[in-house]
């Protein structure tokens, strides 16, 4: 490895450990009044975790590749569904069930690709057609029996590293991260590859991506299979974390949502962007809900989404490059 | 090299090119001019694969590539550039060249280097700067940057020289000429006559869709149909008798 090349992936590693010794700073944060346990900060953490995943799923197709799906819910809800029957109808070990649901979620997101680019839908028809995708699936789950209908599939709480499921917390923050951290090095590779390129090229201009021998097709295909299947992962730790599901999480528009929300708040097309967005979405999502509790002594539902919304015309007006532009903006002067 | 035989296009009624037949030989530079609207970009759409032709053939070293797709061309070795540029605006100017250069080299390594090498040869400098900054004359190198990269054998140029004032063109001429003597065919559409008087040995002239005149720059250019194709109809004779008179 020449030092160019470690050089590209420093500021990564250098997150990676600063995350994993994030665990380290819970008592000082509780003390301080920030989190009322140890178990808040872990279950606030994880779930951010598992958004990341999914948005860094998204980043992939619509970051780097400009196929902006409004469905990630497909892939997510697959993978959330298949890490739950597999355990409850099949019998399957956990952790052999996440390959499983892993590969199906990218599967799904071959054949909607297949179905979406071979007819050359672009732009607001590929997400058009994404998102009626994901409501085809939260319906057919809704309704059939398999899925375990409208009443959801729950997966038996039975504590054990073979079953995936932990009693301490700081565990499967460990083990979502890890998943994070992969992708987040997988992003740095795929920004350095010919594939990579090919998929930026795609983006800027198909004609003349095509004019350079770039197989568009095929470089799209990839690039949504791949998408689908990081995205599946954290459909799969969200059951695993959970431990239930049914249509309307699994399938529901929001994680769509939180999955494109995040990369365009943090910044499209760079490895940090999912992570940043997710952070800050959820985090002042969170925030505004304890404030809002605090100052009104009761919850206001939907406050939130609120936040994204401000937050959203925030950025597309102040950093049309998300956060991470505004940050490089910054560091640059 | 290439061979059109009897190439036709017709979008509903309109009929853009019509029953053309050229030949592009090995090594040379060949022009392709004509009036706006003659159909000369739509002649290359069809060649290069964008568009597939209603009627007729195209040839490669002999091989039928009629209705093969861009990206398929490209690695056969047939490269094209865009009236309009097209850059990748997002990248940087290395970047855009190294998409080019990854079809011949898989590896990130190699690709770059090659793209510098590329980036040389048409003499583009300062490569890490966004592609979106360049000048007009910058992208117009920045096309035939990226086309070069891909490692073709045939060339085809549209318009690089439009909207570049006389002293940029009179840059990009001893570079265009380079190319073809490292031993890259080129085909060109150009209206800088200066250009195509002095760069290319055979000229093929579409009006209407048809071709009309073939030959050296030269004889084209005293060609009666070739004048009146651009000035109207009877402007041949016009001129004649004008210079007769003067």
């Amino acid at each position: 490895m020449s030092s160019g090349t470690f050089a590209a992936y420093r500021p990564i590693l250098i997150a990676i450990a600063a995350l994993a010794a994030l665990p380290l700073a819970v008592p000082m944060l509780v003390s301080a009044g920030l989190f009322a346990g140890a178990n808040t900060f872990y279950n606030l953490m994880i779930f951010i975790l598992i958004i990341t995943l999914a948005a860094q799923g998204w980043n992939i197709a619509g970051g780097y590749g400009g196929q902006f799906s409004f469905g990630h819910a497909a892939f997510f809800g697959t993978g959330a569904y298949a890490q739950a029957v597999l355990q409850t109808r099949y019998g399957v070990n956990a952790w052999a069930a996440l390959p499983v649901a892993m590969a199906l979620g990218g599967l799904v997101g071959a054949v909607i690709g297949l179905l979406a680019f071979r007819a050359r839908l672009r732009g607001s028809y590929f997400a058009l057609v994404t998102l009626a995708f994901a409501e085809v699936f939260r319906i057919l789950a809704n309704a059939t029996p398999i899925t375990g209908g409208a009443a959801g599939t729950l997966v038996p709480l039975r504590i054990g590293f073979g079953q995936m499921q932990f009693e301490a917390p700081a565990a499967f923050f460990y083990l979502a991260l890890g998943f994070v951290a992969v992708v987040l090095l997988l992003n740095r590779l795929l920004e350095r590859s010919r594939f990579g390129a090919w998929l930026v090229a795609v983006r800027e201009n198909e004609d003349a991506a095509r004019a350079l021998g770039v197989d568009t097709l095929t470089v799209k295909l990839k690039a949504i299979t791949l998408s689908a299947a990081v995205t599946a992962v954290a459909g799969a730790l969200y059951t695993q974390k959970f431990l239930y599901v049914d249509a309307n999480i699994a399938y529901g528009a929001w994680i769509s949502v939180e999955a494109l929300l995040a990369p365009i708040v943090g910044g499209i097309g760079t490895v940090f962007g999912p992570l940043i967005g997710a952070v800050a979405l959820i985090g002042l999502g969170e925030a505004a809900k304890t404030l809002i509790h605090s100052a009104f002594g009761s919850a206001v539902p939907g406050v939130d989404l609120v936040v994204y919304g401000l937050l959203l015309i925030v950025v597309i007006a102040f950093a049309p490059r998300g956060l991470i532009g505004l940050l490089r903006a910054g560091g640059g002067r | 090299m290439l061979e059109v035989h009897s190439l036709t296009k017709r979008f509903g009624g309109l009929v853009a090119v019509s029953d053309v037949s050229l030949t592009v030989p090995e090594g040379s530079i060949t022009g392709l001019i004509g009036p706006n609207g003659a159909g000369k970009t739509t002649l290359f759409t069809l060649v290069s694969g964008f568009q597939t032709p209603s009627a007729g053939r195209v040839l490669f070293c002999g091989e039928d590539i009629t209705g093969r797709t861009p990206e398929r061309l490209a690695v056969l070795g047939i490269a094209r550039t865009f009236q309009i540029v097209q850059p990748f605006a997002g990248l940087s100017v290395l970047e855009n060249i190294a998409v080019g250069a990854y079809l011949r080299f898989p590896h990130r390594a190699d690709a770059m280097a090659h793209a510098g090498a590329v980036a040389e040869r048409v003499g583009l400098t300062d490569l890490g700067r966004p592609a979106a900054s360049l000048t007009v004359a910058g992208r117009k190198r920045l096309e035939l940057a990226r086309a070069l990269a891909t490692g073709p054998r045939l060339v085809l140029l549209d318009e690089v020289l439009a909207g570049l004032n006389p002293s940029e063109i009179r840059d990009i001429i001893p570079v265009i000429r380079a190319i073809r003597d490292a031993g890259v065919t080129i085909l060109m559409i150009e209206h800088v006559m200066q250009a195509v008087m002095s760069l290319c040995e055979h000229v093929h002239v579409l009006a209407n869709g048809r071709l009309i005149a073939a030959g050296t720059p030269a004889e084209v250019v005293g060609n009666p149909a070739v004048v009146e194709a651009y000035l109207g109809h009877g402007a041949a004779g016009r001129l004649q008798k004008g210079a007769a008179h003067g």
